[in-house]
């Protein structure tokens, strides 16, 4: 059975660096980003292999989801005639072969660095303070409850981005397919009661198995993204929607900010949610910050802001 | 009866795993991207849809059971509506299918002669 | 006994999913590397659900699922926002289709 292990994580490692090398190296840009979207599909097995099924969830959701739409969008919008890109100059090869080697060389230190580190982590300490949180799995709690910040801190960091996002452009101009395709509002309507129960399902997983916000919300940007390409979400354009958008993008990190400074007038410490309330509190802030995060994706892939 | 149901969905997997297999070898020998399409939406999704059963006979409950079937029927209708708006735009974008040579003419005068 | 075999059958759909890696590098059009793409996306979903069998997880089959949502995403999108360029450049079409 080791042996069969040995195999597959071998395998799986052999795949990642080819893609990997296939991705940066390629000349043609639409072969790169397809090799992207599949090195992501092979990090998500990755995570699954490393015991970590709650980052497998995100990096799949977000990594060959959302990243994925955004880059295909990203190359459709390039000028005309620049499908290839340019052939390193004599000069830099050099240094192309010094970063390779450089970064190689930070892999194995970095490698040899975990190797060393005390296993099992904080699992047990974790498993100590458990029935104090509210919630009866482990990465749940250490994202909303014991690390809480670190999360608030994350929202505001995707809130930034999409404030950088569209403050570089108008809303991108809809596409005219090459063709008639009347499959694109069928796959919409057969897909979108899904892309609704499926976030539902995983926001409820989230409090007792692998799931929660982030993923939640990834699956339902990804959803978002499906209406705005069959341009079944007109909704999103309206002027008089800007304000109710706005005030949904940041309700997530208000919820949290809330949560977090009301606790602080409850028990006197911040962030310290009291342990009667911690059930209710933590899955309104996961349900709040998994649409924020979806409308956000949405921003992302709007390219500008709406409603101009 | 749940001993021949497990055995059963076994035998299904590695059925399934085959029909992958031979769709993989679809794709990595036919000619033009449309027989490419055929290949990858038939033969895959069939041996995806074999090892979902396989596995929901074995499955511990109804519930885990239908999320197997799930998943099966959803990429079915990802797969399915995908193929046919890549075939749809290779169409339009020029892309034109691979035809067999069609006999000369000569050919066909033989054989009329030697009828 | 099944547990080999979900194992051995877990490391022939990932050499599956390198076949489509190889025609991601050398299929001559643009729809053969998403189609490579979508191939992977199958196996990956198939090797998720032998592995949540093998490992006795049942999260992985909440990956599975994803995936199977985040695949139909991805072709939509290929094909009204990237291959559209293909459309109005004689340059890029005539590549897509001889290179």
């Amino acid at each position: 059975m080791r042996v069969l292990a040995w195999g597959f994580d071998v395998f799986l490692a052999a795949g990642l660096l080819w893609l990997a090398w296939q991705a940066l190296f390629t000349p043609r840009r639409f072969s790169a980003v397809v090799n992207f979207m599949a090195f992501y599909l092979l990090m998500a097995l990755v995570w699954v292999r490393l015991d970590a099924p709650d980052i497998a969830l995100a990096e799949a959701a977000i990594g060959a989801g959302v990243t994925g739409a955004l880059l295909l969008t990203a190359l459709g919008r390039l000028p005309a005639g620049s499908s290839a890109g340019a052939d390193p100059r004599h000069w830099q090869r050099p240094l192309q072969y010094l970063a390779m080697a450089g970064a190689g060389l930070g892999v194995l230190w970095l490698a040899w660095a975990a190797y060393h580190l005390p296993r099992p982590g904080l699992a047990t300490e974790v498993t100590a303070v458990l029935d104090a949180t509210g919630v009866s799995h482990a990465v749940t709690a250490v994202l909303l409850n014991l690390r809480a910040f670190d999360t608030l801190l994350e929202i505001v960091i995707m809130l930034a981005a999409v404030v950088l996002i569209w403050s570089l452009g108008p809303p991108l101009r809809t596409f005219a397919p090459a063709t008639a395709l009347p499959g694109l509002p069928a796959l919409s309507h057969l897909l979108h009661p899904l892309f609704l129960l499926v976030p539902a399902y995983l926001l409820w997983r989230g409090t007792h198995a692998p799931g929660g916000a982030f993923p939640a919300g990834a699956v339902m940007g990804a959803g978002g993204i499906l209406l705005l390409l069959t341009d079944t979400a007109p909704w999103i354009y309206l002027r008089r929607h800007r304000m109710l958008l706005h005030l949904l993008l940041t309700a997530g990190m208000a919820l949290f900010l809330a949560v977090a400074l009301g606790g602080m007038l409850m028990t006197g410490t911040f962030f310290t949610i009291p342990l009667l309330l911690a059930p209710m509190l933590i899955m309104a802030v996961e349900v709040t910050t998994a649409l924020s995060i979806a409308l956000m994706l949405m921003a992302f892939y709007l390219y500008g802001e709406p409603g101009r | 009866m749940t001993e021949a149901l497990h055995w059963l969905g076994c035998g299904f997997v590695v059925a399934g795993i085959l029909f992958f297999l031979a769709g993989s070898l679809g794709l990595l020998r036919f000619a033009d991207v449309f027989s490419r399409l055929h290949a990858l939406t038939k033969a895959d999704n069939l041996g995806l849809g074999l090892i979902c059963l396989g596995l929901a006979f074995q499955a511990s409950g109804l519930a885990e059971a239908v999320k197997y079937l799930l998943i099966w029927l959803l990429m079915l209708v990802a797969s399915g509506i995908g193929a046919t708006l890549i075939a749809s735009t290779a169409l339009a974008c020029g892309l034109v299918p691979r035809k067999a040579d069609m006999p000369t003419s000569s050919t066909t005068i033989k054989r009329s002669v030697e009828k | 006994m099944p547990i080999y075999l979900y194992a051995v059958g877990a490391m022939l759909l990932l050499a599956n999913a390198g076949v489509g890696a190889w025609r991601i590098l050398r299929g001559p059009t643009s729809a053969d590397r998403m189609l490579a793409a979508e191939m992977i996306t199958t196996s990956a979903i198939a090797v998720l659900l032998l592995l949540s069998i093998v490992s006795d997880q049942s999260a992985l089959v909440d990956v599975a699922l994803l995936f199977a949502l985040l695949a139909a995403v991805a072709m939509a999108n290929f094909v009204t926002r990237t291959w559209t360029l293909l459309q109005d450049d004689k340059e890029a079409r005539e590549e897509a289709r001889h290179d």
